[in-house]
């Protein structure tokens, strides 16, 4: 095994050029378990410790670019307002010790079922910055996905950044668990009220053969939500209408049944997850309009 | 490889490392220091926490080349060069907070960080900040009391 240590953006994307191979490390909290376990022996490891900009993020007019190796810590901490949903998914992330390392370069990387960003990732929209010695792509988080553990990156590019919009409304992300703390989801999901669009966003975990949004739920919610005239007069969403999406979100996952739960129990806990942070988000709207209706005239 | 970082304040050099080798393995078998313990390898139970450039991590996920240059501390840097044991060391002997004793050197490193971070922590701080460091011994409750009295007596000696 080589130990790549490039010091720069550049010389990294060289070394992956040179070694399309290689694996790259960051946090380290995926590639050294398979290390340790004997699960994996890359030729290469392509250390991404020393570029610093990985680690750094940067918001432009309404886009957030979340370096690939900014710790889901800073994440909590410092983009709750730009990033709500992001950093609620943060949060449940294994414990402080991985929160430390870890980042969404490497969730994606992995590209997980079960990995806690993607369904707030899917659910706020965005893109990932891959490149290359050949350029840079930008690619929808829609399509990054391919299958269990699959992604859409060439064997020479790694993923810089990932390019999310700054939240417009509330966001929201729920998982299931045995325990609040390092916890893999038996299921996960999340939801992102975009009231400038008048649209809904989702996103679905650990309960499809990759991370997935419900297309058809945000479809029939959106047009609900405009039918009722509701991102207006700002009523509660009807319960049949809540209990609809909820049916569409559970409806929309392709589960198995494996060791942390049953396809069926995954279905079931979706449902309910979709309920419950629909009426989180709609009511944090809804106080949101109230108070901007009983803000005096300037 | 020749991986060079600092170790409670020392600089070290640990020769023939092996590419796919663990910061935690070069602590414990290059370096003798075997203070941070060796159980999940796969980052669940916190024994082998060290604080890299002042942070918190567990060292079995680190490779050892992502050290090289670092600061790196371990368990056996909470302790005086007297031997003189930290507050937080201290605590967990008043409280009877070590049972087997193989989680304890994970849980103060972690317990340091935090009441350096957070003099005054809430009991949910307290429980969020450990949350990586399992005891088999499920000997959490006393745990938390020697948080809670080393917290008290950092208050106080301020």
């Amino acid at each position: 095994m080589d130990f790549l240590r490039p010091a720069s953006w550049q010389e990294a994307l060289a070394a992956k050029a040179e070694h399309p191979s290689a694996v790259p490390i960051a946090g380290g909290t995926d590639v050294m378990v398979e290390i340790n376990f004997d699960h994996r022996r890359p030729a290469y490891l392509l250390d991404l410790n020393r570029v610093g900009e990985l680690a750094e993020w940067e918001t432009a007019g309404d886009i957030v670019r979340l370096g690939a190796s900014v710790p889901y810590t800073r994440i909590m901490e410092h983009l709750r307002r730009e990033l709500p949903g992001l950093a609620l998914a943060a949060h449940t992330v294994a414990s402080p010790q991985i929160r430390n390392r870890g980042g969404v370069g490497g969730n994606l990387g992995t590209a997980s079922p079960a990995g806690d960003a993607h369904p707030a990732l899917l659910a706020g929209g965005g893109e990932v910055e891959a490149v290359s010695v050949r350029g840079t792509r930008m690619i929808p988080i829609d399509d990054f996905y391919l299958g269990v553990k699959r992604n859409a990156l060439a064997p020479d590019e790694l993923i810089r950044a990932v390019h999310l919009r700054k939240a417009t409304g509330p966001q929201q992300f729920s998982k299931v668990g045995t325990r609040n703390a390092m916890v893999i989801a038996v299921c996960a999901f999340g939801i992102a009220l975009h009231p400038d669009r008048r649209t809904v966003r989702t996103g679905i975990g650990s309960a499809a053969p990759t991370p997935i949004r419900a297309t058809a739920a945000e479809e029939f919610l959106t047009a609900a939500l405009d039918e009722g005239g509701l991102w207006d007069n700002g009523k509660p969403v009807p319960p049949a209408v809540a209990r609809q999406f909820a049916d569409l979100v559970a409806a929309a996952a392709n589960p198995i049944d494996d060791v942390r739960g049953t396809a069926s129990y995954r279905r079931h806990a979706l449902a309910v997850m979709a309920r419950r942070t629909l009426g989180w988000t709609w009511e944090q709207y809804r106080g949101e309009q109230q108070e901007e209706r009983n803000q005096p005239c300037a | 490889m020749r991986v060079t970082f600092t170790v409670n304040g020392r600089e070290q050099a640990a020769d023939d490392v092996w590419e796919g080798e663990s910061l935690l393995y070069v602590l414990r078998e290059r370096l003798g220091l075997p203070g941070s313990k060796n159980a999940c390898e796969q980052g669940e139970c916190g024994s082998c926490t060290v604080r890299l450039d002042g942070v918190p991590v567990c060292s079995c996920l680190v490779a050892a080349g992502q050290a090289e240059g670092r600061d790196v501390v371990t368990v056996e840097g909470l302790a005086g060069d007297d031997g003189t044991l930290s507050t937080v060391q201290q605590a967990f002997v008043d409280a009877g907070a070590v049972q087997c004793g193989f989680c304890t050197p994970g849980l103060l490193v972690a317990a340091d960080e935090l009441l350096e971070r957070n003099p005054e922590p809430s009991d949910g701080d307290i429980r969020e900040a450990l949350s990586g460091n399992l005891c088999r011994c499920t000997g959490y409750e006393k745990i938390l009391d020697a948080v809670r009295l080393a917290a008290a007596r950092t208050g106080e000696a301020v």
